[in-house]
């Protein structure tokens, strides 16, 4: 299991003294994730190092449909995908709560099911205005 | 008692082993894709490059290495670089906590379903950041579109598992992955697919939106954004983005077996409490059958059904979704707390 206080706090010549303490699976997680970025950076700096490189100001210009570029890409967009955004966060928070109350909900019983019964009911009843409010809808 | 240093070198080479399969599964998959996607709409496809072609996404990869690297006049240049890495990134990190054999996986953890999602969530960041930094309209589209898609979708997916988490009261997948487990005949109706069928079949089309697959695709659907987020990527960085996005294709696919197909354990076959090699290669086995089973699925679904509208996308995700979960995980709490074995299946 990770324990990775206890795996910072030795203070000792490692890895001799740390015998039966070594974290094997923090090990694990750290060379994969080295490995996962390697290969990300490599393959980054690949694609930059091999191929030819042939400027031209109509290559290097963006892709429209083939007509000279009109503007700038960087413009107003609809407030919708905010609005989605902010309203992912309520909803996630909402997950997160219900996480630790999933795996003790038998031993809360009938208290911690009126309690989460409540939590639900507000955040339902939020569902429930934006969509009568229209916040749901693309068009 | 072994030698720490051994043990460290396990540890490493197992870590290495699990990302090298991994990353090889990979071009393996494009290629069935592409067989699969011509056998259904009756074509050949590849069968020039090596036996029956199966070293077409080796000349695929050399072909995409030597092409022209391009970033496009007023991009920004660090994000325009960083997006592929970060579409990729995630989604292979987020394989460590999934276990493709008896207690086997990357690294065990307490909290493993929560770290996977914190892991995998990142990867929004990759669409929203390729699709803005290029400085194109129709990037600028598909990363939006991506983005809401997977968070409308993420949210959905998370209420979905929180009512596999209620039937196994814990969130160690190896624990839910031996509770899925039944002798008898009917052992197969042990798995939460049989056990949550609401949770599942949200979960299935919820992992279709967040890989962004067909009828889903919608970030980078070629009819109207030309290729969405990655329009203005060339070269090995537009293979680094396909190649997240397959390798969270067989993270997702390896959740779902995890959670709701019985992951790894071998059906009428008992989990056996002292594993020997033979023991944990042959569930490695059954888990890799299930995991390329349920490949075949989304590219069966992929090169089936068709695209759906943006604003149907996000109504089912909004409307019918997230409120149907919310019912299930109610329906779950009461079952079990008042014992209704009959309204939910729980242990």
């Amino acid at each position: 299991m990770l324990q990775l206080s206890a795996f910072l706090a030795k203070e000792s010549s490692w890895p001799w003294t740390i015998a039966n303490t070594v974290d094997t699976d923090l090990i694990s997680l750290l060379t994969f994730a080295a490995v996962t970025v390697i290969v990300g950076v490599v393959l980054l700096l690949l694609s930059e190092l091999l191929g030819p490189r042939r400027r031209d100001p109509q290559k290097d210009s963006v892709y429209e449909c083939g007509v000279p570029l009109l503007d700038d890409a960087r413009e107003p967009f609809t407030v919708k995908f905010y609005l989605v955004a902010i309203l992912f966060i309520l909803f996630d928070i909402e997950t997160v709560f219900l996480l630790p109350y999933a795996v003790v909900y038998k031993q809360l019983g009938i208290v911690g099911l009126i309690e989460m019964g409540a939590f639900l009911f507000v955040l339902t009843g939020g569902l429930i205005y934006l969509w009568t409010r229209g916040a749901l809808e693309w068009d | 008692m072994t030698d720490p240093i051994y043990e460290i070198l396990i540890a490493i080479l197992k870590a290495v082993i699990i990302f090298a399969v991994l990353l090889q599964i990979v071009p393996l998959l494009v290629y069935f894709e592409r067989r699969i996607c011509a056998w259904i709409q009756d074509r050949i496809g590849p069968n020039r490059v090596g036996p029956v072609g199966l070293l077409q996404p080796l000349a695929d990869v050399i072909k995409l290495a030597f092409k022209e690297d391009l970033t496009p006049q007023g991009a920004d240049k660090w994000i325009y670089r960083l997006a592929p890495v970060l579409v990729y990134a995630p989604a292979v990190l987020a394989f460590t906590v999934i276990p493709v054999g008896i207690d086997l996986q990357v690294a065990t953890f307490d909290i493993g379903v929560i770290f996977l999602f914190t892991i995998s969530g990142f990867s929004v960041y990759g669409l929203a950041f390729g699709g803005w930094a290029s400085n194109n309209k129709y990037s600028l589209l598909g990363g939006l579109r991506a983005s809401a898609q997977m968070i409308s979708y993420e949210v959905a997916m998370g209420l979905s598992i929180i009512a596999i988490l209620m039937t196994a009261e814990t969130v160690d997948l190896n624990e839910i992955v031996r509770q899925q487990w039944g002798a008898g005949t009917l052992g197969l109706l042990e798995w939460n697919l049989f056990q949550q069928p609401i949770a599942a079949v949200v979960f299935m089309i919820a992992a279709f939106a967040e890989t962004n697959r067909l009828p889903f695709d919608l970030a980078e659907c070629e009819a109207e954004l030309i290729g969405g987020f990655h329009t203005e990527y060339t070269g090995l960085k537009f293979a680094t983005f396909f190649m997240g996005e397959y390798v969270a294709m067989i993270t997702m696919s390896g959740l779902m077996i995890t959670l709701f197909l019985g992951g790894w354990s071998v059906p009428w076959v008992e989990i056996p409490t002292d594993p020997s090699i033979f023991d944990v290669a042959l569930s490695v086995g059954f888990f890799t059958v299930k995991l390329f089973a349920l490949l075949f699925f989304y590219i069966w679904t992929r090169w089936t059904l068709p695209r759906f509208r943006y604003d149907q996308l996000m109504r089912i995700g909004w409307k019918v979704f997230i409120p149907v979960s919310l019912a299930n995980i109610g329906l779950t709490a009461i079952a079990g707390v008042l014992g209704w074995k009959w309204l939910i299946p729980l242990p």
